[in-house]
């Protein structure tokens, strides 16, 4: 049922231990046994034994239920209709994230599609700027120009509103890292629906022909917008279709199980073999966009299904017990800690302000041929302007 | 009725909220509905989305050969145009393509151009740039580059655009003036349910490749008297919708409504007389009833959401030039968006509303 279980297996003995784990605990380090990876044109693959420390077990645990709880609040802040625009909830998907940031060096990237609030977080921004950009206030991560899709931190590249249209950027970037000789991969992310995008082939055939060090993460949430995977794709063997790139399988369930493949992809990538696919299979709790209300194609049934048998977290939170690294005490404290520090961003990113209209025309071009623009009002005019410090050029 | 508030909220943004329970925003302009017109029969009250699924409705009841696709149509669709439709002619005729627009507008042609009536959905006209080289190079040249032997025009691309309150930079654009540029197309834009409907069928029959933006704020927001039997509002034809003496404003889609009250003001404010045009189609667009008007008032305002630059004012602009030189008593003036991306938090700002529309007029008159 779950992605992996402990390796000590005895249930008596697990369940002994959560008892124990209520007064202390004791172990630094844990084994686990993970879902088998599938292969499609390697002879080896990730490792299905991996370790952990109680160390990291409590940072990943914090980063999933951060994510969950920017996300729920995000999704509140929707219906009180304070976030305008668009809003795609990653509730249910944190362990691919967290997972795959588990391994990153610093000369790693990242692009992604529009279901981006807890990338941004885990790439480096406060939680409270990723809900400032839902509420489109100044404080947000793009001073609130972005608005929910839209978002970007150091090697985090977006945050993209198009479905597909990441892609071929995500090989480009990491041409550039070959070129550069910086020794970083580019995870590029895109969903089960995207992968039908025409754009995606276009990206595989370069990448591989140049062997770009660019590692194709399809996150599978099995419905691309209102419609299942299966009905809109004829092979839902993902990491299958790159055909001539090796691909990877992988329990996005299964925080453990998305390091382990993480890992093994950034050492084949920037080992010069050139690209990689990963299929992720995940799931996602609410509809596509916020207009969905996400049940008119699937069951209610199956949502709590998947949230009682395969929640990311709390599968995680079992196994972390149960192997002793933690005790239900400190994660008790970390969920307080979490919820109030979220409670505390959705305040202040209310109470925020929205930028002066003298940005509305900033940063449009680089050397604006004319001070003004072009078609605004006849009541005042609007200068272009340059306001944000380009992260991606020095 | 509509308890479930957030479910198609970006639609209902400017409508009134029936549940009450949360702040109504108001929309940039006030909706004119459709005179009711006793000729076209028996009508019944129909918002825009209801307008459109009936036009589609038609068609595939008396069309076996037609077909409805898109993303998620088979379920009514983001906006609900196609509700009802997948029930009723069946999964064969009425289905979900995959996330692939480039694709579903190829598809599209190769139906057309093998003899079946072809509606094919791009959820949002932001999206449909993947299919800019179909339109532009496949679509659009079909007929011309094989010297006749084949065309694609049963084919109409049907896509919702303009502002819509709060869609931000990819699902508030207004991009018609890009596939202007292709000669071949037709492109149309009804401005209300009504118009939706009898353009959306004649589009569908024309036999040329057609491109039909909806202004999704008008799905439920435009209620008109719409006929429930079938007919078809000329395409090619400029409506003249008040007669004026003093200026000649042309706009489309949801512009019209600002426009036409922007002549209610100026006509009880100021004592000045417009002469409102809705151009509904943009390519081949109706250049006698514009020039037509222009030389009778001598002065003409184009305004439109997107931006100015490029936009189809200047292609107004620069007709109205050349063909009513002498009569024009002052410069032609483009009122529109700006020469910015669609804003997120300043919509409001950006749109060309119509205090923006009134000081054109002003300064016109007292060129």
């Amino acid at each position: 049922m779950n992605g992996s279980s402990v390796l000590r297996k005895h249930s008596l003995k697990n369940v002994l231990s959560i008892f124990e784990s209520r007064f202390f605990s004791s172990t630094s380090e844990a084994t686990f046994e993970t879902k088998p990876f599938k292969l499609h044109k390697l002879e080896n693959g990730p490792s299905t034994t991996v370790t952990l420390s109680s160390e990291d077990a409590i940072k990943y645990y914090k980063q999933m239920q951060t994510i969950r709880r920017i996300e729920t609040a995000a999704g509140n802040l929707y219906k009180e209709k304070i976030v305008r625009g668009f809003c795609h909830l990653y509730s249910g998907q944190e362990a691919c994230a967290v997972g795959m940031k588990a391994m990153f060096r610093d000369t790693d990237s990242i692009i992604t599609a529009y279901r981006a609030h807890g990338w941004t977080y885990l790439m480096g921004v406060d939680p409270f700027s990723v809900l400032s950009e839902l509420t489109g206030r100044k404080s947000g991560n793009a001073r609130g120009k972005g608005g929910s899709m839209h978002m970007y931190a150091k090697n985090f590249y977006g945050g993209n509103g198009i479905v597909g249209a990441q892609v071929p950027l995500g090989a480009g970037i990491a041409l550039a890292a070959k070129y550069l000789g910086t020794g970083g991969v580019c995870f590029t992310l895109y969903g089960d629906g995207a992968a039908n995008q025409g754009q995606v082939f276009e990206a595989y055939n370069m990448s591989k022909l140049w062997d770009i060090p660019c590692v194709y993460v399809c996150e599978n949430n099995g419905y691309g917008m209102g419609t299942s995977s299966e009905r809109a794709s004829a092979s839902v063997a993902y990491y299958t279709r790159g055909d001539y790139i090796p691909g990877i399988w992988v329990d996005g369930m299964d925080i453990l199980a998305v390091r382990e493949a993480a890992r093994f992809a950034i050492d084949y990538c920037s080992s010069g073999k050139g690209p990689l696919v990963m299929e992720t299979a995940t799931y996602r709790y609410s509809g596509h966009s916020m207009s969905d209300p996400g049940t008119s194609y699937r069951t209610r049934d199956e949502i709590q299904e998947v949230r009682q048998t395969r929640d990311p977290i709390t599968s995680f939170k079992e196994k972390i017990i149960g192997a002793n690294l933690v005790n239900i005490d400190e994660l008790k404290q970390i969920d307080k800690e979490i919820k109030a520090q979220i409670d505390d961003a959705v305040k202040r990113a209310k109470a925020d302000t929205e930028i002066p209209l003298s940005e509305l025309s900033g940063d449009i071009y680089a050397k604006p041929l004319e001070t003004k623009v072009r078609g605004v009002s006849p009541f005042e005019s609007l200068e272009h302007i340059r306001i944000g410090q380009a992260v991606n050029l020095n | 009725m509509h308890t479930a508030i957030n479910k198609y909220s970006l639609v209902c943004n400017a409508t009134i909220n029936i549940c009450g329970c949360f702040k109504r925003r108001s929309s940039h302009f006030v909706y004119h509905p459709e005179r009711i017109s006793n000729e076209l029969g028996k009508t019944s009250k129909k918002n825009m989305y209801q307008a459109i699924n009936s036009a589609m409705d038609l068609v595939l009841s008396k069309d076996p050969n037609s077909v409805v696709f898109g993303e998620d149509v088979g379920f009514g669709g983001v906006f609900r145009c196609t509700s009802g439709l997948l029930e009723r002619y069946g999964k064969d005729r009425v289905f979900n393509t995959p996330l692939c627009e480039q694709g579903i507008v190829g598809f599209g042609i190769g139906l057309a151009v093998a003899g079946t009536t072809a509606i094919a959905e791009i959820q949002f006209a932001d999206y449909m740039f993947p299919a800019l080289d179909q339109l532009v190079n496949e679509a659009a040249k079909y007929r011309y580059r094989s010297g006749n032997l084949f065309d694609c025009g049963k084919l109409t691309v049907r896509t919702p655009c303009s502002a819509v309150g709060h869609g931000a930079l990819y699902h508030s654009q207004s991009p018609e003036s890009f596939y202007t540029h292709a000669p071949g197309l037709k492109i149309v834009m009804p401005r209300g349910a009504q118009t939706a409907k009898g353009l959306l069928l004649s589009c569908v029959r024309d036999p040329n490749p057609c491109i039909f933006f909806e202004p999704k704020i008008m799905y439920r927001l435009a209620v008109d008297d719409v006929p429930d039997d079938d007919y078809e509002l000329p395409l090619g034809k400029a409506d003249v919708l008040i007669e004026g003496k003093d200026i000649t404003l042309i706009g489309w889609g949801t512009q019209v409504h600002v426009l036409l009250e922007v002549a209610e003001i100026a006509n009880k404010d100021f004592g000045i007389s417009c002469e409102v045009i809705d151009l509904v189609t943009i390519l081949p667009w109706d250049k006698q009833t514009v020039t037509k008007s222009v030389k009778k008032t001598g002065r003409a305002i184009v305004s439109h959401e997107a931006p100015l630059t490029g936009g189809f004012g200047a292609e107004i602009s620069a007709s109205i030039q050349e063909d009513c030189f002498l009569h024009l008593e002052s410069p032609i003036r483009r009122v529109t968006g700006y020469d910015t991306p669609f804003p997120h938090v300043f919509e409001k700002f950006y749109l060309p509303n119509k205090w923006k529309c009134l000081q054109a007029i002003k300064e016109l008159i007292n060129y």
